[in-house]
């Protein structure tokens, strides 16, 4: 059974660590309470910013950027970054972007 | 009149495409030029026992130009830049060569100026990297005069060259200062932005454990923000601290400046977009990718640039004939672990299969994910292969591209590895 999880009324489809399967299902009316959930109590322009390049990318490339793929491309630094999403970046953006979890590197 | 095929870079991948080629291709079916901006072909898998003094820096050297077949013309030239609408490469010199395919074997550059603090006070006084010729013989003198303290093995952030190379320098730290009789006086951490010792579930269990046996602590999850050479510590974007007397640091890596100058040619990083089964450029039909240069999913590895080779220079043939390519590629990968005391392990993997134990390349083979004396000598005897097969571009004996099966067992169930979080 694929675990699910509702957010602004729509149930959605998630991985084991909570990331989206699916990311058509993600909605923008859905970002603040994954946030919250993630320790997030409030997103700002700055958040929407990253989130916005995280959906961006994800949908030209097919996977979400890595932390220094993020520094150098999204217009904020990777230490913002770290203040934005103290828990890491690149994974704690994905997941309130709807996407999948970043490949990472081999 | 003949195509002219020119190959940037003449590394692993570049030295063998172009070999590979000219074997191929008659005299008159394509001129091949290599273009590099030195002509020292560095052997890259022996930087990791320079520091412990089993290997001399000059002795893993020698001539690119003499590693290419007759028949290929070696330039020594820096490239400005690409311009793959126009079929152009423009040299640092203001010289403007057309190629009908362009090869971008490049590989991947260093950056360590690019996290703070690391090329600042303490670089090459108490904060090190092996993955240079001069870095490897600064550092062995640094090991040779260390009376004991903390040394942190750091890698700054993925992608970086050869993965397992970090975790192989904590495994030979741990013989060599054995062997000088003062291992209790050293304490050794390896410290990594990735959840586990290895990207591969599989190894990461095996490694984790190696790890433990030889008392290497493990620091996950660790994101570098800056090096304080000076202050002795590591200091992660999330505020944690590692504290060291020696730095043993992989430095960031990127593609090659030229590539960032060429419209449409690089990702943000400066690696080449590419398929990753035929190898072909995402800028360009024309421009084909090979080794490290490219952001194919594999490991930047010699061995994966040897597989490639195969697959890459029948593609371009075909490429030549208006043929469509052959999408073979199948992310093969091959590694040995130097593990210490005479022993190393073997791992063989593709973009679909993880590390498995068994036997490699069949059922009489070499040890698969286990320590062996065997794979120890198959390191060493690498060396001669390196220089009078691999970059030949000759097929290694019951080697084949893609990867084999035979002799391999299924995967072990997964289970907890044994993992210790930074505090």
């Amino acid at each position: 059974m694929m675990p699910t999880k509702t957010y602004a009324d729509g149930e959605v489809a998630v991985n084991d660590e909570g990331f989206f399967t699916d990311p058509s299902q993600w909605t923008e009316e859905m970002a603040p309470q994954i946030a919250s959930a993630e320790g997030i109590p409030e997103l700002t322009d700055r958040h929407w910013q990253v989130i916005k390049f995280m959906r961006h990318e994800y949908e030209t490339k097919g996977t979400g950027p890595t932390v220094r793929a993020l520094g150098k491309t999204s217009g904020v630094s990777v230490k913002e970054l770290y203040q934005l999403f103290p828990k890491g970046p690149a994974k704690v953006a994905a997941k309130i972007a709807g996407i999948p979890k970043p490949r990472g590197c081999i | 009149m003949g195509n002219r095929i020119i190959v940037l870079g003449g590394g692993t991948g570049g030295t063998l495409m172009a070999n590979r080629l000219r074997r191929l291709l008659g005299r008159d079916a394509a001129d091949i030029v290599v273009i590099d901006p030195d002509d020292e072909h560095v052997y890259q898998p022996g930087l990791l026992f320079v520091p412990f003094g089993l290997a001399t820096p000059a002795r893993l050297v020698r001539p690119r130009h003499r590693q290419l077949r007759r028949g290929i013309t070696f330039r020594r030239a820096a490239v400005d830049r690409v311009d793959t609408e126009h079929d152009q490469v423009a040299l640092a010199d203001g010289t403007v060569l057309g190629y009908d395919v362009l090869v971008i074997a490049t590989g991947a550059r260093l950056v360590p100026e690019e996290t703070e603090g690391l090329t600042g006070p303490g670089w090459l006084e108490k904060v090190f990297t092996f993955y240079t010729l001069d870095g490897a013989a600064a550092l062995r003198r640094a090991l040779s005069r260390f009376g004991g303290g903390r040394i942190a093995v750091a890698v700054m952030d993925m992608p970086i060259k050869c993965p397992v190379a970090p975790l192989e320098f904590c495994f030979l730290a741990d013989w060599y200062f054995r062997q000088r009789g003062m291992r209790e006086k050293v304490e050794l951490t390896f410290v990594t932005p990735l959840d586990g010792a290895f990207t591969k579930p599989t190894c990461n269990r095996e490694l984790s454990g190696l790890l433990e046996d030889k008392g290497v602590g493990l620091v996950t999850e660790f994101n570098t923000g800056e090096v304080d050479g000076q202050g002795g510590r590591l200091v992660s974007y999330d505020g944690r601290e590692v504290p060291f007397d020696l730095a043993v640091v992989v430095p960031l890596h990127g593609g090659q400046a030229y590539v960032e100058r060429s419209p449409g040619l690089g990702d943000g990083l400066g690696f080449v977009p590419t398929d990753q089964r035929t190898l072909q450029s995402k800028a360009a039909p024309n421009v084909f990718v090979i080794g490290d240069a490219a952001d194919i999913p594999t490991s930047k590895a010699g061995s994966v640039a040897h597989f490639e080779g195969d697959i890459l220079a029948r593609n371009i043939t075909r490429y030549l004939a208006g043929e469509p390519l052959d999408a073979a590629f199948d992310g093969h990968t091959n590694c040995f672990i130097e593990s210490g005391f005479g022993k190393a392990l073997l791992i063989d993997f593709n973009y679909d299969t993880e590390p498995v134990t068994g036997r490699f390349p069949g059922r009489l083979g070499l040890p698969l994910l286990r320590q062996s004396r065997l794979n120890h000598l198959g390191k060493l005897a690498f060396s001669w292969l390196y220089w009078h097969v691999l970059l030949p571009g000759r097929d290694i004996p019951a080697v084949r591209s893609q990867m084999p099966t035979a002799g391999k067992r299924p995967p072990p169930a997964p289970g907890p590895a044994r993992l210790r979080k930074a505090p």
